[in-house]
Parts: C-alpha cells; sequence; structure tokens
C-alpha cells in the first residue's frame, strides 16, 4: 500500500505534463507536486481555519476582557471573568442543572441498551418497532418543542391520559420549578433515544452469529448472551456514547430555549452564555463561560481516550 | 452413571422453568416495546389530532377527542399562508442545496487529497482537522458570530450555508474511509492513460464514491433541516427565515391557537416522515457509519 503510493505520487509530474510514455520527468520542479495536494485542501482548509480556529482564538482572547461586544475598545482585565463565573452562585448554578440531563442520558443509554438487545434477536413486527423508537430523533427540534409543550400545558395530553387513569397530579409540568427540568430532560430521553438506539443494534448485529450459537449450545440464559457477549463486543460504541452524553448534558440548549426560553430553573449553560453575550452585552464573560464549557469537554474527552482505548482505529 | 444423570435432572429442571418462564419473558418483551411505542407516539399523534379540529372543538376542551371531521385542514392552510411557510420551505432547500453540495465537493477533495497524495505538513492538517471535532460548535458560536459579522455575512443565507460547509469533518473522515477502499492500482491505470490527478478524481474516485455521498447527503440534509441555533443566530429577519425558525415564531402571533401550532409543527414532520419511510436502510446505515467516527 505504502509502495504503491509512493509510486503514484512520483508519477505524478508525468501526467501534469499530459504526455503518458513521454521521457521520464524526474527533472520537473517539485513545487508544482507539492502544491496539488494544497489545491483540493485549500476550500476545507480555509473553512476549518475560518469558522474553528479563528473563533477559538478570538474566544479565548476575548475572555480576558471586559468587551460588550459592540464597542471598539476592549480592556484587559486578566482573570476576573474567570473570578465572577466560579464566586457568582447564579452564574454556577447551570452546572447543577445539567446533571438532570445527565441522570436523563443515563436512562436514555441502559433503555436503548434494552431494546436493541431484545430487537437483535427474532421479534415479530422488529422493522417497524425500530422505526418508531427511531423516527423521533429525525424530527425537528422546534416541531418536539411545540409536540411536548402542548404535551405538558395543563389539560393537555399528558393530564388528560392522567385522568384517564384517575389521577389529578395537578401540577404544572413546566412550571414548577422542581419538575421543569424532569419535564424538560424527559423530552430529551424522548428525542435522542433512538439514536443510542440504531448505534447500538448496529454494533450489535455485527456481531458473528456463531458466538449466538456457540452460547445457545451452552444453555446461556440471554441475560449471559447480554453479559459476556454483546456487552464486551460493543464497549467501544458504548464508551462513545456516555462521552457524547457528558458533553451533550452541558450543551443543552434548543428544547429549554424554546419551551421555557431558558426561564428560571431550565436555564442551562449555552441559554446563559448567548444571553449574557446578545442580551447583556457581557461578550467577556459570556467568552470566558464558553472557555470553560470548551474545556470541560476537552478533558471528558481526553480521559475518555484514556479510559476506553479506540478499538476501532486498528480495525479501519 | 451417576455425574451424567445429576446433569440430566439439572437440564431438566432448567427445561422446566423454561417452559414457565419464556412465555412470561415473551409477553413483557413484546408488552415493553408496546409501550414504547404508545410513549413515541401518543404525544405525535395529538398534536395530530389537534391540527385538524376546529376552533370550536378545541374550546370544548378534551385533548384526546377525535377531530370532528378529518379532512378538516383550514389549520394547514392558515399555518402555510399566515406563518409564510412557503418562503421557510423555499429558504430551507436553498440553504440545504447549497451546503449539501458544497459539503460534498470540499469534503471529497480534501479527503483524496489526504488518503492519495504524500506532502510535508500531511499529519499537521489531520491533526487540525481531528481537533476540531473535538470543539462542539455551540461553545465557539458566540465568537463565530464576530467572525461572520465582520465577513458581512450576517442575515444573509450564505451564513449558514459557509457554517454548514466549514464544519463538516465528519464528511471529510467518512469520504475517506471510502477512498481508503478504492483500490490504488485504478488511480494508476487512469495515471497510465493519461489522465492528471483532477481527472482521476473527477472519473475515477468521485463515481466510486456514491455511496459515501448517500451518507453524508442523508446526514447533513437532516442536519441541515432540522438546524434552529444557526438560523436562530445568523439570519433574525423573517423573509429569512427556515422552517425552523418560522415554525419558531408561530408561539407569538399565534399564542394560544394550538389547532395551528399543530397544523405548523405537523407541516414540518410531515417531508421528514416521508423521507424516513423511503429511505429507511440507508438512513440506518448513515447513522451507524457517520456516528463511527
Amino acid at each position: 500500500m505504502t509502495d504503491l503510493k509512493t509510486r503514484h505520487s512520483a508519477g505524478l509530474p508525468a501526467a501534469a505534463a499530459g504526455t503518458a510514455p513521454a521521457p521520464p520527468p524526474r527533472h520537473r520542479p517539485g513545487w508544482r507536486r507539492q502544491l496539488t495536494p494544497w489545491l483540493y485542501l485549500s476550500a476545507a482548509l480555509v473553512l476549518l481555519v475560518t469558522f474553528t480556529y479563528i473563533p477559538v482564538a478570538n474566544m479565548i482572547s476575548y475572555s480576558f476582557t471586559d468587551w460588550d461586544g459592540v464597542s471598539p475598545d476592549k480592556t484587559f482585565v486578566g482573570a476576573d471573568n474567570y473570578v465572577e463565573l466560579f464566586t457568582r452562585p447564579e452564574l454556577f448554578q447551570v452546572f447543577f442543572v445539567s446533571l438532570y440531563y445527565l441522570a436523563a442520558a443515563v436512562l436514555q443509554i441502559v433503555v436503548a441498551l434494552y431494546f436493541a438487545t431484545i430487537l437483535t434477536f427474532k421479534t415479530r413486527f422488529r422493522n417497524l418497532f425500530k422505526g418508531l423508537l427511531f423516527f423521533p430523533y429525525l424530527i425537528n427540534g422546534v416541531a418536539v418543542a411545540f409536540v411536548f409543550l402542548y404535551f405538558f400545558k395543563q389539560d393537555g395530553t399528558l393530564d388528560s391520559v392522567l385522568a384517564i387513569v384517575g389521577a389529578h397530579p395537578d401540577k404544572l409540568w413546566l412550571g414548577d420549578p422542581d419538575l421543569v427540568n424532569v419535564s424538560l430532560s424527559g423530552v430529551s430521553v424522548w428525542r435522542f433515544l433512538g439514536l443510542n438506539f440504531v448505534l447500538f443494534l448496529g454494533a450489535m448485529q455485527s456481531i458473528p452469529a456463531e458466538l449466538h450459537e456457540a452460547a445457545e449450545i451452552d444453555g446461556a440464559s440471554k441475560w449471559q448472551v447480554f453479559r459476556s457477549i454483546i456487552a464486551p463486543s460493543i464497549r467501544p460504541i458504548i464508551g462513545l456514547s456516555v462521552i457524547l452524553s457528558i458533553s451533550g448534558s452541558l450543551s443543552v440548549f434548543e428544547i429549554p430555549f424554546i419551551m421555557t426560553r431558558g426561564f428560571g430553573e431550565s436555564k442551562t449553560f449555552v441559554i446563559q452564555t448567548v444571553k449574557l453575550a446578545f442580551d447583556f452585552n457581557k461578550m467577556g464573560l459570556a467568552s470566558a463561560m464558553a472557555v470553560v464549557l470548551l474545556a470541560i469537554i476537552l478533558l471528558i474527552t481526553w480521559a475518555q481516550r484514556r479510559l476506553v482505548p479506540d478499538e476501532r482505529a486498528d480495525r479501519s | 452413571m451417576t455425574a451424567p444423570s445429576v446433569s440430566r435432572a439439572a437440564f431438566d429442571r432448567r427445561e422446566r422453568r423454561a417452559v414457565f418462564l419464556r412465555p412470561l419473558a415473551v409477553t413483557l418483551k413484546y408488552l415493553s416495546l408496546v409501550a414504547a411505542s404508545v410513549v413515541v407516539l401518543l404525544p405525535l399523534v395529538t398534536i395530530l389530532f389537534t391540527s385538524l379540529k376546529t376552533e370550536q372543538e378545541m374550546a370544548s376542551g378534551d385533548t384526546l377527542s377525535l377531530p370532528g371531521n378529518w379532512f378538516n385542514f383550514d389549520n394547514y392552510a392558515t399555518a402555510f399562508t399566515k406563518g409564510e411557510m412557503l418562503a421557510a420551505f423555499g429558504n430551507t432547500a436553498f440553504i440545504l442545496l447549497f451546503s449539501i453540495t458544497g459539503t460534498v465537493i470540499i469534503g471529497s477533495m480534501a479527503a483524496y487529497a489526504i488518503e492519495r497524495f504524500t506532502f510535508r505538513a500531511k499529519k499537521l492538517v489531520v491533526a487540525a482537522f481531528l481537533m476540531a471535532t473535538l470543539v462542539p460548535a455551540v461553545t465557539t458560536q458566540v465568537a463565530t458570530f464576530k467572525v461572520v459579522d465582520a465577513m458581512g455575512l450576517f442575515d444573509t443565507r450564505w451564513a449558514p450555508i459557509l457554517l454548514y460547509m466549514g464544519t463538516d469533518i465528519v464528511a471529510i473522515y467518512i469520504f475517506q474511509q471510502f477512498i481508503r477502499g478504492i483500490p490504488v492500482s485504478l488511480d494508476e491505470a487512469a495515471r497510465l492513460d493519461g489522465a492528471n490527478s483532477f481527472k482521476i478524481y473527477r472519473s475515477v474516485i468521485l463515481p466510486l464514491l456514491k455511496p459515501a455521498i448517500a451518507t453524508v447527503v442523508i446526514i447533513k440534509g437532516i442536519t441541515v433541516y432540522n438546524d434552529f441555533y444557526i438560523p436562530f443566530l445568523y439570519n433574525p429577519s423573517p423573509e429569512l427565515g427556515t422552517i425552523s425558525t418560522s415554525l419558531f415564531r408561530f408561539k407569538g402571533p399565534f399564542g394560544a391557537h394550538w389547532e395551528t401550532i399543530s397544523a405548523g409543527a405537523v407541516l414540518v414532520i410531515v417531508p421528514t416522515l416521508v423521507i424516513f419511510l423511503v429511505l429507511q436502510r440507508f438512513i440506518y446505515n448513515g447513522f451507524t457509519s457517520g456516528a463511527a467516527k
């Protein structure tokens, strides 16, 4: 593979000259050969730098200033924004909101594992159930938010269903500070369960059938099959899901923003950042928050790489 | 003689227990599946019912009642015209067309360069793309906003288009995996026929990338169609609204008119449902191969 590749790039100038079997073009200047790959990469690299690296660099530099985002002057304030962030409890509170989503994500992974496992085995209407469980993931977030605003509203779907069963809890599902995050993270389970489920199912179906047959001959129970065959085989994808859930729980935005406008207890980290930056013109503080979030996510990803070695990398 | 008979007895015991437990397990399995289906469907079905109800039916207040006339599409007409959904679908289609085409071309060219050329700083370039996957777009959006604004793209359709093209490292990765699977001998043969590198990309690599392109188009298409954050931040003008932001605006004028809001939500969900039913297999494959980054 490698030697083919080198041969291939060495042959490049001949093709560029357009004369196939002509005398060996070894004397052609190397700059042209060196330039070609950059032509193919240029668009991607320009976009990458403009929309990822420049913003990250700017964000870090804003976070040390008191910039309001509009005026031309920014004053360097050192670590003041970071100090403010960690000392004002109302700014810090958003981290606790993430815990609701984190708990929901754990539930989501467990339920997704359960359904992926039972649908790996023969089941009637398998494709129908698979489609039903996955479909919510594909629905537009704003539509999901409206569907659940109606679901949770007074005398909405949830209250009506509970009334049939005879329960009248008389709760404001989205208005009660103790309940709002439970309701909202429930929506996120409803919406994202399907993605985890499909990823797990895909991984489970790539387990060789012989392993299942062998287990059946040995008389293993379904739980034993799960513990000793399925779980170890899909460990990388479980690890990935856990990491994505943690960073996802920290960066929740859409659903609470649309459903409750992020008022009161339902304000998440990203809603807070966006509000500080665009509503309160506190660009410096907002950038500091974003830097903290980025640092946490990088740290988690790094920890995951250390804890769950990437077996996938060898296979590809 | 004893050993086999003991294990025989154990086996019998297990069999007897299985005879009792198996029907129970099967029942529980189907019960859980049906329960999950109800949880998925109930919120959606009530929205569908609501969208078909008249204002009087809504006033009578029973959420779970069926609409009197199953063909009452008045709410849809209101949502479509007053909610400016036509413009919203137009804007979304425009953004989809350009961002997906751009992603496919830019992503496949970058992957081609990385997979088929040896050049200085290649490791650095690959590392730069990989590092970027770790930076979640939501965290840098505040700073990205300033970059877009400085380029004079704020409140134009090009802002979301460029952002969707620029953040797609997953596409490059998927293309890279596919190009790795295309034998280099094909490139070699074309080269002997006098093809230059662009000709090889155009007529050897690109046609063979079709399955990867399908994957990228599906994943990207769903992301762009459903995205709220980027158009919300960058396209505040109502006439530039995408389906997400236009639907979001329903909350204002239609306030308590849940029958209209529901109709708007159903209008937005239906295209997704149709595409899902038609392309089911490809969508599942797309997600499993796309997420394995």
